[in-house]
């Protein structure tokens, strides 16, 4: 089971240091980067798919980001990936949604696998289409929301118990697939010390858009399909109102409170 | 003038979406702004009862009926059949509209694949300008406020729920009807085997007007019955914190924050919840927050309107009183 998933580093939510800078772009130097959370547990899913299917199997990291990815990519591959592949270029800098899919569908034609995985979507700008957008440019069938993913080699085929609102729907597709990871799937797991010696010497390529055969003048940031017109603070909520008292005098206050903004 | 398209999206037992009669009326004030006209299109095995729901709330309504459509999964052929109406258009719409939800987020994708359409994800608010659309979104969890627009003047946009009201439209619309076309757009298909509901599914936060949330704090699945009493009381859906998801006492459809789901509720009434900011971001942009905590330094009093402090327990069930001893 040849498997690559779809890894973005993204400033830490839990730092809570993200600004633009006066470029309008990430101010990457303000905020540390991580692993997206839901590319963790899609990572987390495609180690034990690995593992479950053995011999001759392995999981691939592919990631479109800067020049500073490569510290983001080493805390994946100590979780256990296999090697890395770095798509950057200057001229990716300001790329919108359209080029991240592009791109990232130009090298996973450059790759062998069976399966594709990716989180549903990234903590910095929540967008969620990527995926889908990635497996229609490849003709890969796309099964999103995965909360169980059930290859079957024998039969070529994989089964993916997508969420839905009242439970969930029973998908099943030939391989190669794409399928967007949910936490469900499980906890991602911690890099064992083994794990972070291993990944210090394992391999991460790097690719630009001329080794993709694209062309930098005609995807990317210089030909944007969405701009940033303005960013600025939202405006804080008024301050907050702390009730100590009894139990019932506490009640009260709500109850007051939810009536005087005609909540009840 | 041009057009601007409403995508409805499949709700359950093969009607509209709520969130599509939002994205309907959002649309519809736009087009005030914009001089557009609105046509909702509604792509489905038998999309007849969803388009005659979106016609309550747009002028005009095509239904596009692709019989394979009742055993796929839906967003990928839908992508396509509207793709292949993007492609027949005279003029391809200034706007095509969806809801920011799963089914909402995975059409936008392929679509924006098949037109090369740019994408703008999780608007929070829309306006017209002389430009074109202007989409406000939400980056960072929350610690910026952002307004992009489209370099072309037309493309994608994904709507987060609850940021218009639904009203339906003066007069109904027209449906009209049509049929897939042959030689348009083709995906790969994905089957659905089996739908299965799961017993004690609870109702769905994202278009809940109040939310009653649960955290760490609420000790078990057993103090998860007061979260539920609350929010029955009140008339809300009951939410939760990843802790208590991961501890198995409330299922990950309930889960609000960064890998769960972004709500903006009326009221998000908070139980034993500290606040982390993985929390936070999901919640902040309620319209009221009232916070039950033991710990007057938990995070979430930076951010909640109000913040009781004592035990959620005594505070909830006293709370619960009072709201059941309310006349009506």
């Amino acid at each position: 089971m040849r498997i690559v998933v779809l890894v973005k580093p993204v400033p830490d939510p839990a730092a809570g240091s993200e600004r633009l800078g006066p470029d309008g772009r990430l101010d990457r130097a303000a905020a540390p980067a991580v692993v997206n959370g839901n590319d963790e547990y899609a990572l987390e899913a495609a180690l034990k798919l690995a593992a479950a299917a053995g011999e001759g199997s392995d999981v691939t990291l592919l990631s479109m980001a800067p020049g500073s990815a490569p510290e983001t990519l080493r805390k994946a591959l100590a979780m256990g990936a296999t090697r890395g592949v770095h798509v950057t270029d200057r001229a990716l800098a300001g790329s919108c949604a359209v080029a991240t899919a592009t791109v990232l569908a130009a090298a996973l034609r450059t790759l062998d696998y069976d399966l594709v995985l990716a989180g549903v979507d990234t903590s910095d700008g929540v967008g969620g289409t990527v995926p889908a957008s990635v497996a229609a440019r490849l003709a890969l069938p796309f099964l999103s929301y995965a909360a169980r993913i059930e290859p079957d080699e024998a039969s070529g085929t994989v089964r993916v118990r997508r969420i839905s609102a009242t439970g969930y729907d029973l998908l099943e597709a030939p391989m190669p697939a794409l399928i967007s990871c949910t936490q469900v799937l499980g906890e991602p797991r911690y890099p064992s010390l083994k794990g972070i010696m291993a990944a210090r010497s394992k391999e991460i390529a790097t690719v630009s858009l001329a080794d993709l055969g694209l062309d930098p003048a005609a995807v990317g940031g210089a030909v944007p399909t969405t701009s940033l017109l303005t960013a600025t603070a939202p405006p804080a909520r008024a301050a907050t109102e702390v009730v100590r008292g009894s139990p019932a005098e506490g009640a009260t206050r709500i109850v007051d409170f939810l009536s005087q903004r005609r909540i009840i | 003038m041009g057009e601007l398209w409403v995508i409805g999206e499949p709700g359950p037992d093969g009607g509209l979406a709520r969130l599509s009669t939002e994205v309907a009326t959002l649309a519809r004030e736009l087009a005030a702004a914009s001089g557009d006209d609105v046509v909702g299109i509604v792509v489905g095995a038998a999309p007849d009862a969803a388009a005659a729901e979106l016609a309550r709330f747009v002028p005009r309504v095509v239904g596009v009926t692709d019989a394979a459509i009742a055993e796929r999964a839906w967003s990928t052929p839908a992508a396509a059949r509207v793709a292949d109406l993007v492609d027949r258009a005279a003029t391809p719409p200034n706007l095509i509209l969806l809801g920011a939800g799963p089914d909402g987020r995975d059409l936008a994708g392929a679509l924006s694949a098949l037109t090369g359409l740019g994408v703008l994800t999780g608007a929070t608010a829309v306006t017209w300008t002389d430009a074109g659309p202007a989409v406000e979104m939400s980056a960072f969890g929350g610690k910026l406020s952002t307004t992009s627009g489209f370099t072309a003047g037309r493309g994608i946009v994904t709507v987060r729920p609850n940021v218009v009201t639904a009203v339906p439209a003066a007069a109904p619309g027209t449906v009209e009807t049509s049929e897939a076309s042959v030689a348009g757009h083709v995906l790969p298909a994905v089957a659905v085997l089996d739908r299965v509901s799961e017993a004690g599914a609870a109702a769905p936060i994202e278009e809940a007007r109040i939310i009653v949330s649960g955290g760490r704090g609420v000790g078990g699945p057993e103090g998860f019955g007061l979260v539920e009493q609350l929010a029955s009381a009140l008339g809300g859906a009951v939410g939760a914190t990843r802790a208590a998801v991961d501890s198995g006492w409330i299922p990950y459809s309930q889960q609000i924050g960064q890998t769960g789901k972004i709500v903006k509720p009326e009221l998000y009434l908070a139980l034993g919840i500290s606040g982390a900011i993985q929390h936070k971001v999901g919640m902040q942009t309620a319209g009221s927050i009232v916070a039950v905590n033991r710990d007057p330094d938990a995070p979430i009093a930076d951010f909640a309107d109000l913040l009781v402090v004592g035990d959620l327990f005594e505070v909830g069930n006293a709370l619960l009183e009072r709201l059941r001893a309310r006349p009506g």
